[in-house]
């Protein structure tokens, strides 16, 4: 049990029901290493994924741990969906509310949408990411992915690269950190800065560099160009140059330092393809943590306790 | 017929007045004020404990007709002025059709006068439709009742067509209304960049958006002569812009709301309430602090609402995609009592001198005082009468109001328009 209905905010969840995501997760993430991947704990429950902005990645991996737990899950996608005609979210919210589900799993491109749905139907949420605010689950198997790798988290300090203004995984990895006593720094050009970085708990450099040294974990995001407005740096050359990871980088890092990246990954801008193919690069085990980490989130908000998991 | 006024605090800053006496009202106009007046015949509107002073207008509301009456339209918006103690506002152009030539003004008017509770002075567009490039018909929407030009809801880009509008405007030497916004710096823009904005994951509308254009138009109000009246001022940057250029002869006025005054940021987090999103956004504190240092100095010189009205449906949608603006007719009053007057930041003086007197010289309306021979637009407070913002509270069609659930005390309880009450023991007439 979680001490919140919903996964909205990050901060929605107090540090004991963070960790005991994370703990639950070990024992789904070794379901997940079986033939047979499935457990009849969510059996006869329904949970929407209500993808109101298109993805792939995050909605199959919502959609595999769903039926690994036996729930009944059903896609909502915006193609499909009454959104594009015209029907209001609150109406979407209402006809999915009687519809009986138990949880929906949205993502849209509106800051604060998840919390319009809660206010308008009895179901759970999980927040799979709105506009540029938050991704908490994101967030979730990041911290999974760094105490596996590295064996705790207290203490890490992790440099986060990029463009943090429009990035929803800052949004949520930077109060993460801080909840689990991490020391996040946000990188990148003053153009890619929300205007108060300081508010969510970060710590602010401009320059790469400099800090490279102190980074336990250097999580570098994915350049959207498509949501910048005007240019923030000259070119794709000068970024790579100032702020992407390269072999130089790596090697200026701790030796058992690690990289970290939430894909899909630009190769040759924001990480070079070396640094991604290497064995300090982690992109495949956050894929692989997400899984697990959905279905520890899923399961705890619909009821279940840490005792369930590991039947 | 005859009205008597009895036993009222009178307050007319404009004329020295500020005692306990009698105002008789006859034939629209004030007959006398002293102690102890009677008339046989006129209807006794007794005063005592109230307050009585020149008729509030409100220089920026939004009426919504033609275009958009099921937002709002005369008739709802004039009881809504009304209930709120005004007894003129000044409507917007931005409906559909765009205010923009003489036909459309004398429209508004011609409604107003069959459907109106209080007098509506409509202010044209400065350009064709709004679009911010070819100078409006000014003269010819003059000659119908305009008193004023705005492209309220958006800013003049370009400066050089800024620059011939004010120039032009000289003709009549009719105000200019101006929003200042920098589109270029304001994007999409839809809260306060800072910390609510960093927070929420919402785009920021900067300070520096409105204090370039408060800038910029206040150098071509200096180079053109042109009068000046900057709506919805939100920063301590354009207080401070004003304050220097009215000390430096130019002539520029300005307007604050009440919700700039009265709420900040802060209301934002964690809701997402879109009762709360307007343009230019709420601030923060300490532009809170510079927007009453404005009031009590004399820079700001109108309390007005931007009264803006919006269907439920309109406002029950994503932040980014919900409309700007929040009512404001009915709560402004109650609100500049509530946490103004009964707070000594502000005597009765002064809130007929930024509700009353000084929007009407803002936007060179025909001035009323309580001076005997003047027209009788006056308004009645009640300053013990408690008011609970509640959607049933409202006379507007809408109830999109940022201070829903409030308790505020004092409201208008009579409003004379021409003699004629519109607005009696606190209903409506």
């Amino acid at each position: 049990m979680l001490s919140t209905r919903h996964i909205i905010d990050v901060e929605d969840l107090t540090l004991e029901d963070l960790m005991q995501i994370l703990d639950t997760a070990e024992s789904f993430k070794e379901v997940n290493e079986r033939r047979i991947k499935k457990l009849p704990t969510l059996r006869g429950r329904t949970i929407v994924n209500l993808f109101l902005e298109p993805s792939t990645r995050t909605r199959t991996s919502f959609e595999i741990a769903a039926k690994r737990l036996s729930a009944d899950g059903i896609n909502f996608a915006a193609s499909a969906s009454a959104t594009v005609k015209g029907e209001s979210l609150v109406d979407t919210a209402e006809t999915l509310s009687a519809m009986a589900c138990d949880l929906v799993i949205v993502r849209h491109k509106y800051a604060g949408s998840p919390r319009m749905l809660a206010e308008h139907m009895d179901a759970h949420i999980i927040n799979g990411g709105d506009g540029m605010h938050q991704h908490p689950t994101q967030a979730l198997l990041d911290l999974f992915t760094m105490r596996e790798r590295l064996g705790h988290l207290e203490g890490l300090t992790v440099g986060i690269v990029g463009d943090i203004a429009h990035s929803r995984v800052a949004g949520s990895l930077v109060p993460a950190l801080r909840m689990v006593g991490a020391r996040p720094i946000v990188i990148g050009p003053p153009t890619l800065m929300p205007a108060r970085p300081d508010i969510l708990g970060a710590e602010v450099s401009y320059t790469l560099d400099d800090v490279l040294p102190e980074l336990d974990v250097a999580y570098m995001l994915r350049i959207q160009m498509e949501r910048a407005e005007g240019q923030p740096f000259p070119s794709v050359r000068e970024y790579s140059r100032l702020w992407g990871m390269n072999e130089a980088r790596l090697s200026a890092m701790k030796p058992d330092a690690i990289v970290m990246h939430p894909g899909p990954m630009n190769r040759g801008v924001e990480i070079s393809s070396a640094v991604a193919d290497s064995p300090r690069a982690v992109v495949l085990d956050q894929v692989n943590a997400g899984v697990a980490v959905r279905m520890a989130a899923m399961y705890l908000l619909l009821g279940g306790d840490a005792s369930g998991a590991a039947a | 017929m005859a009205l008597l006024l009895r036993g009222g605090r009178v307050v007319d800053p404009s004329i020295g007045l500020d005692e306990v006496c009698d105002v008789l009202v006859k034939d629209g106009l004030i007959a006398e004020v002293g102690k102890d007046l009677s008339a046989s015949g006129a209807t006794v509107v007794e005063c005592a404990e109230k307050i009585v002073m020149p008729g509030l207008v409100d220089v920026h509301t939004h009426l919504r007709e033609p275009g958009y009456e099921y937002k709002e339209d005369v008739e709802s918006g004039t009881r809504a002025a009304a209930h709120g103690g005004f007894t003129a506002i000044c409507a917007m152009p931005n409906t559909d059709p765009v205010c923009d030539e003489g036909s459309a003004v004398r429209f508004l008017v011609e409604r107003a006068a069959e459907r109106g509770k209080v007098r509506v002075y409509p202010i044209g567009a400065l350009t064709v439709g709004l679009q911010g490039e070819s100078i409006a018909e000014m003269g010819d929407m003059l000659a119908e009742g305009a008193v004023a030009f705005s492209d309220d809801g958006r800013g003049v880009q370009d400066s050089g067509t800024m620059r011939r509008v004010m120039d032009y405007a000289r003709t009549f030497d009719a105000t200019v209304v101006c929003h200042c916004e920098d589109e270029a710096l304001v994007g999409k823009g839809v809260v306060n960049e800072g910390v609510v904005s960093t927070r929420l994951g919402l785009t920021g509308w900067p300070f520096a958006g409105e204090d370039v254009a408060v800038a910029r138009d206040i150098a071509i109000a200096e180079l053109t002569g042109c009068r000046l009246h900057l709506a919805h001022v939100s920063t301590a940057g354009s207080i401070q812009a004003v304050r220097e250029a009215k000390a430096r002869g130019v002539a520029v006025t300005c307007e604050v709301t009440p919700h700039h005054l009265f709420l900040d940021e802060d209301a934002l987090t964690p809701f997402y309430d879109t009762n709360f999103k307007m343009n230019p956004p709420l601030r923060t504190v300490a532009d809170r602090a510079a927007l009453v240092a404005g009031l009590t100095d004399g820079t700001v010189d109108a309390i007005a609402t931007d009264h803006a009205p919006h269907a439920a449906h309109e406002k029950a949608l994503e932040f980014e995609l919900a409309p700007f603006g929040t009512t404001g007719l009915e709560t402004a009053l109650p609100l500049v009592i509530t946490n103004l007057v009964a707070t000594d930041v502000l005597s009765w003086s002064d809130v007929a001198r930024l509700m009353a007197a000084g929007p009407r010289a803002a936007l060179n309306l025909p001035p009323v005082t309580l001076a005997e021979g003047s027209v009788a637009d006056i308004t009645v407070i009640d300053p013990e009468a408690r008011v609970e913002v509640t959607p049933a509270f409202f006379e507007s069609k809408s109830g999109n109001s940022a201070f829903l659930g409030a308790t505020l005390l004092g409201k208008a309880s009579e409003v004379l328009v021409g003699g004629t009450l519109a607005l009696r023991n606190g209903k409506v007439v």
